[in-house]
């Protein structure tokens, strides 16, 4: 059991930060607090993605110098692990590295942005609720917007 | 008469990406306008010549050969590729039109809902949101789909707390929708994180090719269809994660509410069937299970307690946001048929719903703005005082509910008859009797409006006061159309008949127009 806990250390965060997040949006009333599940819970998603991309004993993928010279980017070739040749990426862009999988790093860039955006849109709309209600729990929202709709003030 | 000859060679090649890109890039534009009637006139072109290109796109489609564009020249699988196929175009032209139609009524009804300094900027949000809805629908890369789905989803957070001017519960409404839309997306995101994982490619048709090589996968790729189906579950309001969906609709401006009911739902349930049905196979077992469990238990679910609901609501804007839940159940019965006759009837439905659904809506809008009323009990007498608007709300509610010569009759049938195909009878049952429960709903619409004499206010009876002409013309266009579409289904089934062929390997899965 500790074991499996600790070779998918991170997955078993992955699923904590995401019962965390969900857990806190649902049981707070606190509009702010909600959207601070929310962002535990995308974050856990973020980790997701970031260790499907990792591969072990990987290098960073950077193009190293190629035999040939003609891709060459770094002045000084990248230390290549000389162990552990398992999925090794051998072409015409240099010798034999084992790299890290780019691709899920650069999807979660784009889904952190997203996550960014979220959070920026929902605390303006806590910022407009909170002139309008005066107040940012959830309870006495509804408490007021009961009164309201009795009022029959509607649209 | 060949009108596919009238578009110019670009139309064809790049129409696909000019569909996403113009109203994205416009509505930045549209964002620095200080003139909100050049924002208006700027966002009707770009609708209207988006609707120009999507009719292009279609026209190909049926001409039978679909259409794979690669962004900036990177092949597929590596590259990001935009596909127009039977079952995007029509959902892409609808989208276009209804936001031609929608922005026709726009002109007046946003005068009156939204203030003044802020509707340039309301536009440019509505654009982006198109932008978001067509990139969901056109794209062939299953990462592209998660991002123009939170650029449509974050936009329409914006589109429905601007309602907030009229009614101040658009803001609580704006957030729940918010925490559950962003959710829902999260699921989506983590679904695709776990497909990734089995497939290790983003691209939808060699995700499909790998899944059928690997027979449907291992736990992975279940998990997968799991968080993929509760994510688009919350986005398309499937029956218990709808809770969002009443109070958006019911609060936003009624522009809006038009424009989501008839689209945004349907981008959704477009992306189900392609996740369902084309990356995931029928035949792969905990897929086809999942279909013939979730999606029929809940839609029919869906079906008979979101009418139920409909039935008690007060405010006519809800009683339509949960017939709108109940509508998304047919659909989601269609599609759990997992036959071709199953998926083409949903596929029907979905269309004709999208242009019943944005009539109401938009005949409402058209109340609140001569009258300021929403609650049925205000609707007395608008048969006198609205005829013309009450006129194009019967025929859509008459359309609703499914009587004959009416487009919802079309779908309603073939729907029944796809469950028949099947032994479904009680499915059958279970369509007759929400369709009872949509009588007794819109029923209660009609009853005050044509039964009951106008109220009277300050000692006289409320005069006539007809909608203007920019609310009667869209709202008489849909009307009509389904009308149209109830006399004469041809093209529609033809349509949908396309779209289940791409789906499953056989031909003509509806029979021809159902004439009644």
């Amino acid at each position: 059991m500790f074991d499996l806990i600790f070779t998918h250390f991170n997955y078993a965060v992955v699923i904590v930060l995401m019962m965390v997040g969900l857990y806190v949006i649902f049981a707070t009333q606190n509009l702010i607090k909600k959207l601070v599940g929310l962002s535990v819970f995308q974050t856990s998603v973020f980790l997701l993605y970031i260790t499907i991309g990792k591969v072990s004993g990987g290098q960073p993928p950077i193009l190293v110098e190629s035999h040939g010279g003609d891709h060459a980017l770094l002045s000084e070739p990248v230390l290549v692990a000389s162990a552990a040749p398992v999925a090794t990426h051998s072409g015409a862009y240099g010798p034999e590295v084992l790299y890290s999988n780019p691709l899920p790093h650069v999807l979660i860039l784009t889904a952190i942005v997203v996550g960014v955006a979220t959070l920026a849109i929902g605390l303006a709309l806590v910022v407009r609720i909170r002139e309008v209600y005066s107040t940012i729990e959830k309870d006495e929202i509804d408490a007021l917007d009961y009164h309201f709709n009795l009022e029959g003030i509607d649209g | 008469m060949d009108l596919l000859s009238f578009f110019p060679e670009w139309v064809m090649t790049h129409g696909a990406a000019l569909l996403v890109v113009l109203p994205l890039l416009m509505g930045v534009v549209l964002a620095i306008l200080p003139s909100e009637k050049l924002a208006w006139a700027l966002a009707f072109i770009v609708a209207l010549i988006c609707s120009v290109l999507a009719l292009g796109l279609v026209l190909q489609i049926f001409g039978g050969e679909s259409l794979v564009y690669s962004m900036g020249g990177w092949d597929p699988p590596h590259g990001i590729s935009y596909v127009v196929d039977a079952l995007s175009a029509p959902v892409l032209l609808l989208i276009s039109l209804m936001a031609v139609l929608c922005l026709l009524y726009a002109w007046p009804s946003v005068r009156a809902e939204v203030e003044p300094k802020k509707r340039a900027p309301f536009y440019a949000a509505f654009l982006v949101c198109m932008a978001g809805l067509l990139g969901m629908v056109v794209t062939g890369d299953a990462f592209n789909v998660f991002v123009f789905l939170e650029v449509s989803s974050i936009s329409t957070y914006v589109l429905v707390g601007m309602g907030a001017s009229r009614d101040r519960r658009a803001l609580t409404a704006s957030f729940n929708y918010l925490i559950l839309g962003s959710i829902g997306a999260t699921f989506f995101v983590v679904g695709l994180g776990f497909l990734f994982m089995e497939t290790g490619t983003l691209n939808m048709a060699d995700m499909a090719r790998i899944l059928r090589d690997l027979d449907g996968g291992s736990r992975v790729a279940q998990v997968a269809f799991a968080f993929i189906i509760i994510g688009l579950g919350l986005k398309l309001a499937m029956f218990p994660l709808h809770v969002w969906l009443p109070s958006a609709y019911a609060h936003s401006p009624s522009f809006v509410t038009a424009f989501l009911a008839s689209t945004a739902t349907k981008a959704a349930l477009y992306l189900l069937l392609r996740f369902t049905f084309t990356i995931f196979d029928v035949n792969i077992n905990y897929v086809g299970r999942a279909e013939m469990i979730l999606l029929v238990g809940f839609g029919v679910a869906g079906m008979i307690f979101a009418s139920l609901q409909a039935i008690f609501q007060t405010d006519a804007r809800r009683t339509l946001a949960y017939s709108s839940v109940a509508q998304v159940g047919y659909m989601l019965l269609g599609i759990g048929l997992a036959t071709a006759a199953g998926a083409a009837a949903g596929y029907l439905h979905l269309l004709n719903h999208a242009v019943i659904k944005g009539g109401l809506f938009i005949c409402l809008g058209a109340m609140w703005y001569r009258f300021g009323i929403t609650r049925i009990s205000d609707f007395r007498g608008l048969s006198k005082t609205m005829p013309w608007t009450m006129g194009a709300f019967t025929i859509s509610a008459l359309s609703l509910i499914g009587v004959p010569f009416t487009a919802g009759f079309v779908s309603k049938v073939n729907l029944a008859t796809a469950a028949a195909n099947e032994g479904w009878w009680w499915a059958v049952g279970v369509i007759v009797i929400t369709s009872i429960l949509a009588i007794i709903y819109m029923g209660n619409i009609l009853k005050e409006a044509y039964f009951k004499e106008p109220p009277v206010v300050n000692g006289a009876i409320v005069a006539r006061n007809e909608a203007p002409l920019m609310m009667l013309i869209p709202m008489w266009a849909l009307a009509l159309a389904s009308i149209a579409i109830g006399i004469n289904s041809d093209l529609m089934v033809q349509a949908a008949n396309g779209a289940a062929e791409l789906l499953f390997p056989v031909t003509n899965a509806l029979p021809g127009g159902v004439t009644p």
